[in-house]
């Protein structure tokens, strides 16, 4: 074997083995790279009890209620199979909205998440004001076929 | 095909190809740009939830693009370099590296500005994409650190070459970090299934603007590789003649 296929090998060899290596650890700190869990694992008990998390989902058509005097409100946010509610004081993102995905930051208290920041997400689809109007009904009779979703939803 | 290689790893002739190379990738970059900037500010129609505040995007994509692609240059540049002893990439990684931390740091800037209205905050600090691409900044930083630190040319390179090679695993996991993991940031919108999710008025000038910063990439880099060939061959024959001739 010539000196530069030598160098080849252990080049490649290297490149693969921090590949692994990077893949393995990565797998392990799996749970602690996520940037919040979802609702369902929420409502099966599946979240840090001892410290602050962040819940993620999409906010429930209808469920937005504001407190006319304050700042307060509460709302519900679902993953499509299972909910939860939120209560929430202070300043909202401009994104904030029904079907609009969030995620909030805080701590479970008897069944209710206790935010104390509210981040909205939003989608990797683009489209001008008009092109989204004429989707909308064809997503409102996508949303209606996913109404029945609380039936698996193990609530603890 | 192999005498093409071996004179393009000739310093004296990839000095004078880099120049004649320069203008191809500046004046086609320069108007991609122009056309892009125009196009993303005044003839893309607002986005349906952003509003007008999307048109960061024109920005924010090709610099974060721009950061990995720069990134898997100094990698693959400094593997050749240690596999072939080619001069001519150690070069090439040297010059890349300041262009590709610039990049990551107007990414992080622009998404961090574009965070603020949308999401409500400039920075998550354990969110995967942010932080895998701020890991991005200080692989850059320690890349050029590294080269700064040592002293014979020879050394720096191998040295540098190898700490590429190791923070190349990191160009991935910013990718698919969006996919892997639960993040704040969006999903990709142009590279996925079923085609790119955006409307095509807002798409070309954003692929304008992606080739745009490219070229200019490309032209940034060129002249700087003519430089670093320069002073790594300042004690050379050629290098004299040419200042000589001046």
């Amino acid at each position: 074997m010539k000196a530069r296929q030598q160098r080849m090998l252990a080049v490649g060899l290297a490149v693969v083995g921090l590949a692994i290596a990077a893949a393995l650890t990565l797998r392990a700190f799996k749970d602690n790279m996520m940037f919040f869990v979802s609702v369902s694992e929420v409502a099966a008990g599946e979240y840090p009890k001892d410290r602050n998390f962040r819940v993620g989902g999409l906010v429930v058509e209808g469920s937005i209620e504001r407190d006319p005097g304050s700042l307060d409100v509460t709302f519900t946010v679902t993953d499509l199979r299972c909910d939860v509610a939120v209560t929430y004081t202070g300043v909202l993102p401009d994104l904030f909205r029904e079907g609009q995905g969030v995620v909030a930051h805080g701590r479970m208290n008897n069944d209710v998440f206790i935010a104390d920041e509210v981040l909205a997400k939003h989608d990797e689809n683009y489209m001008a004001p008009e092109v989204a109007e004429s989707l909308a009904q064809h997503v409102d009779e996508q949303t209606a076929s996913l109404q029945e979703y609380d039936t698996e939803c193990g609530k603890s | 095909m192999w005498t093409f290689f071996h004179k393009l790893a000739s310093p004296p002739h990839f000095y004078r190809l880099a120049k004649t190379l320069i203008p191809w990738f500046a004046v086609p970059g320069y108007l991609l740009l122009v056309y892009g900037t125009y196009a993303g500010l005044f003839l893309a129609p607002p986005d349906y939830q952003q509003g007008d505040a999307f048109r960061i995007i024109y920005v924010h994509v090709p610099a974060a693009y721009l950061s990995m692609m720069a990134y898997m240059i100094l990698a693959v540049a400094g593997g050749i370099g240690l596999i072939w002893r080619m001069k001519l990439a150690h070069a090439v990684a040297a010059s890349a590296a300041p262009i590709g931390a610039s990049f990551t740091f107007l990414a992080l800037a622009t998404g961090s500005i574009w965070g603020r209205p949308m999401w409500g905050t400039w920075w998550e600090w354990t969110d995967p994409r942010l932080m895998s691409e701020l890991i991005l900044l200080f692989l850059y930083f320690g890349y050029m650190a590294l080269r700064g630190a040592i002293d014979d040319t020879a050394k720096a390179d191998k040295a540098s070459a190898v700490l590429a090679l190791v923070g190349a695993v990191n160009v991935p996991i910013i990718h698919f970090s969006v996919e892997w993991w639960s993040s704040l940031h969006q999903g990709p919108t142009l590279v996925r299934e079923g085609g790119p999710a955006m409307d095509t008025a807002m798409l070309y000038p954003l692929l304008a603007m992606i080739f745009g910063f490219t070229f200019v990439f490309g032209a940034m880099l060129l002249r700087r590789i003519r430089t670093e060939v320069l002073h790594r061959e300042r004690r050379t024959r050629w290098v004299k003649d040419l200042v000589l001739a001046d």
